[in-house]
């Protein structure tokens, strides 16, 4: 008994990386996406959860554990599914680990105001388990549309346990958790009532597929019939006026535009202060480091690469990119639990659809916005390989938190100083939603230029689903964004920037001849960047800067000044003094922006597209579709300035 | 006016004007896509409300079984429907 369960640890451990102890009781959660699968994985496991990928696959995995007094459970929460006959790649892991892996329990969370959808799958899986507890979740909900449910009927009518919750509130989390324990310990008797479905043998597959799931929602209907009462009628919700505006005619492009400003606007100004207090602190501590290896007599060079280039280059990645993505992620993550994303995709799906790729596309641009590694990432909810593909070779194009803040300050300094000082706010606005709108535009002028060469292919199907608007729980949100975006992303960029640093500091302090060798390559890099209309600093800055984009500046200055070691100044001025010493003009700066906006993508976005791609071919084409693309842009801009006579 | 009922072909998901109903007669669609709208509850007999158009017109919002689901008119006008 005792081998039989070890070995079955084991199969769950090789075949689905699941970590079981003999004493857990093994729990699955399914359920259709939007509900409320996760309020129900968090309310139970609380902070005792961790998340992954399913094993060879590019799915996320979360695990956690709970107590029902002494006896401990593993939740393993399945990728939400409407039907779990293996048709693709979600479905197809719900399925097998319900099968394969026999969990102690199912446990299906369905949605109070939409059973006969959520009945479907309920259904299905009852189909191939009899060990299942549903839990009729979003009852409040419910109850505001009028909507009752009769649970003992229901549990009659399935034959199986039925509990239902209000998991937001968790209103009947300890009976779900009873009724699990019951379960798992085989202490009820379970019957499900199981569909029949009559196949004649000669019919052909997809006719009997049809026949099934007609089959299913026919029961589910009748099921539906017998426990839901409908009191109210239809009336016009808050939801339907949202909804009016944000996807109007006339008013939702604009709204998703002001909404997408505002986002920015409170990421980059709520970010300014703690930014600075992190500064603060952490060049502090670098100081101090410095002391202590003056103290120990450490040699220079060992100084140098470890503090003034490690340590240095690292407290400029922590603390320029922290606090924005702190900010950035949880606003993302809001606007994503509120529901408001589905809209987006709804808007836009017709002109993503005119290139040959995919209305979801956008969210993933969104994303990008925060950090384009994490927006890579986002391309899984694309269901279409070649979709998908675009959407992450081209997702470099929207500018991340690590790309504002140089775009600001040049925008500040060279455009909005061009004119009135009192608008200047305004300007520098107006000048980064236009670079924005650029990259957009090159989103969709790529995507349409690949899905018509390398990517080739027809666009795929687009179903969304538009759920209800719901107020976000905040602590989950803050978790998600914290722990899953914010923290991951920075893990990545923190092993990308500390050795950069120490390279950086050897470059910028190894003297060959007469100069150090950050001089000596900017003069070889400085005839091809003329053609750019930059010039060999700026172009060096950008290649250092491959590990992080918020070390381009540093570099610039650390270069122009040779200090040494990277640089900031105190003022915008200042450093327009300093730009302009060094021979900086209009075209400078805007090419400068330019190739800030189409450059190659950082090595933590072109890990992430390793990674989620699989491929060190389409890595390739993330890194030279923006390259080609700023190059271009750039060389043509810079030479009809010139011709023109005005650079 | 042609009074032979089989020849008008029927209506399609797009025709519906928002806020009208209908049920759902045959989906002329194959493959993958087909199983998609079938497992989200649009199958024959279903009845499905129009709730809204998108800014451009495509994708349209239907309300089906409590849920709304937004199908391109390529696929919707393969979707015939009794008015």
């Amino acid at each position: 008994m005792l081998e039989d369960r070890m070995k079955h640890l084991a199969l769950l451990k090789n075949r689905f990386h699941i970590n079981a102890t003999p004493q857990q009781f093994i729990i699955a959660l399914a359920g259709n996406p939007n509900v409320g699968k996760s309020t129900i994985f968090n309310e139970l496991t609380g902070l005792r959860q961790h998340t992954g990928n399913w094993p060879g696959k590019t799915v996320d995995n979360a695990q956690g554990t709970f107590n029902y007094f002494d006896q401990e459970f593993l939740l393993v929460d399945l990728p939400g599914t409407y039907s779990i006959m293996a048709r693709s790649v979600e479905e197809e892991i719900a399925r097998d680990f319900i099968c394969e892996a026999q969990p102690d329990a199912t446990l299906i969370v369905i949605d109070a105001s939409c059973l006969e959808r959520n009945l479907n799958l309920a259904l299905q899986i009852m189909n191939i388990t009899s060990k299942v507890v549903v839990c009729v979740n979003l009852l409040d909900e419910a109850k505001r549309k009028g909507i009752e449910v009769d649970l003992k009927r229901l549990s009659k009518e399935l034959g199986v346990p039925v509990v239902g919750t209000t998991a937001r509130t968790g209103e009947g989390l300890d009976e779900l958790k009873e009724t699990l324990f019951e379960v798992a310990n085989n202490e009820l008797l379970i019957l499900p009532h199981k569909v029949k479905i009559d196949q004649s043998p000669d019919e052909p597959i997809d006719n009997a597929e049809d026949k099934t799931v007609i089959a299913f929602y026919q029961h589910a209907e009748q099921i539906s019939r017998h426990v839901v009462r409908k009191t109210e009628t239809f009336k016009k919700t808050l939801e339907h006026r949202l909804d009016d505006l944000f996807t109007s005619r006339w008013f939702g492009y604009p709204t998703m535009l002001l909404l997408l400003c505002f986002i920015f606007w409170l990421t980059i100004e709520g970010a300014n202060l703690p930014s600075q207090i992190l500064s603060s602190i952490l060049f502090n501590l670098q100081d101090h480091l410095t002391e202590i290896f003056i103290k120990l007599d450490a040699p220079h060079w060992l100084h140098g690469i470890l503090v003034l280039g490690m340590y240095r280059s690292l407290a400029w990645v922590v603390s320029v990119m922290l606090p924005p993505m702190a900010i950035f992620f949880p606003l993302f993550t809001l606007l994503e639990d509120l529901g408001y994303l589905p809209r987006i995709a709804f808007n836009l799906d017709h002109a993503f659809k005119k290139c040959h790729s995919c209305g979801k596309q956008i969210l993933t641009m969104c994303m990008g916005f925060g950090c384009n590694a994490a927006g890579i990432v986002a391309c899984r909810i694309i269901d279409s390989p070649r979709e998908r593909l675009i959407a992450l070779v081209t997702n470099n194009l929207v500018p991340c938190n690590g790309r504002f803040p140089t775009l600001i300050a040049i925008s500040t300094i060279f455009v909005a100083g061009m004119f009135a000082p009192e608008l200047s706010t305004f300007i520098t606005a107006f000048t980064i939603t236009t670079i924005v709108l650029l990259g957009i535009f090159l989103t969709f002028f790529s995507a349409w230029i690949l899905s018509h060469t390398i990517l080739k292919g027809e666009p795929s199907t687009n179903i969304l689903e538009l759920p209800p608007y719901r107020i976000p729980q905040i602590g989950a949100v803050i978790y998600r964004s914290i722990i899953d975006r914010t923290l991951f992303v920075l893990k990545r960029a923190i092993l990308m920037a500390a050795p950069a640093g120490a390279i950086i500091w050897l470059l910028g302090n190894i003297v060959v001849g007469e100069y150090t060798l950050l001089q000596h390559f900017s003069q070889i890099l400085q005839p091809f960047a003329y053609y750019l209309g930059l010039d060999g600093v700026i172009l060096l800055a950008f290649i250092l800067g491959l590990p992080a984009n918020e070390i381009v500046v540093p570099i610039i200055l650390m270069t122009y000044l040779c200090t040494g070691q990277m640089t900031d100044v105190e003022s915008l001025s200042e450093l327009k003094d300093i730009l302009l010493a060094n021979g900086w003009t209009w075209l400078t700066a805007i090419n400068t922006m330019l190739f800030c906006l189409l450059h190659w993508p950082c090595t933590t976005t072109l890990l992430s597209a390793y990674k989620e791609s699989g491929s060190a071919k389409w890595t390739a084409v993330a890194f030279a579709l923006p390259t080609i693309l700023g190059i271009i842009l750039c060389a043509t801009l810079a030479s009809t300035a010139r011709i023109l006579g005005l650079a | 006016m042609n009074t032979n009922a089989n020849t008008i072909p029927l209506p399609t998901l797009t025709q519906l004007n928002i806020g009208q109903t209908c049920h759902i007669n045959t989906i002329e669609l194959t493959g993958l896509l087909k199983r998609r709208i079938l497992d989200l509850g649009i199958v024959p007999g279903t009845l499905v409300e129009c709730v809204r158009r998108s800014p451009s017109g495509n994708p349209i919002a239907y309300h089906v079984r409590g849920t709304t689901i937004a199908l391109r008119n390529e696929d919707a006008d393969f979707i015939k429907v009794k008015l």
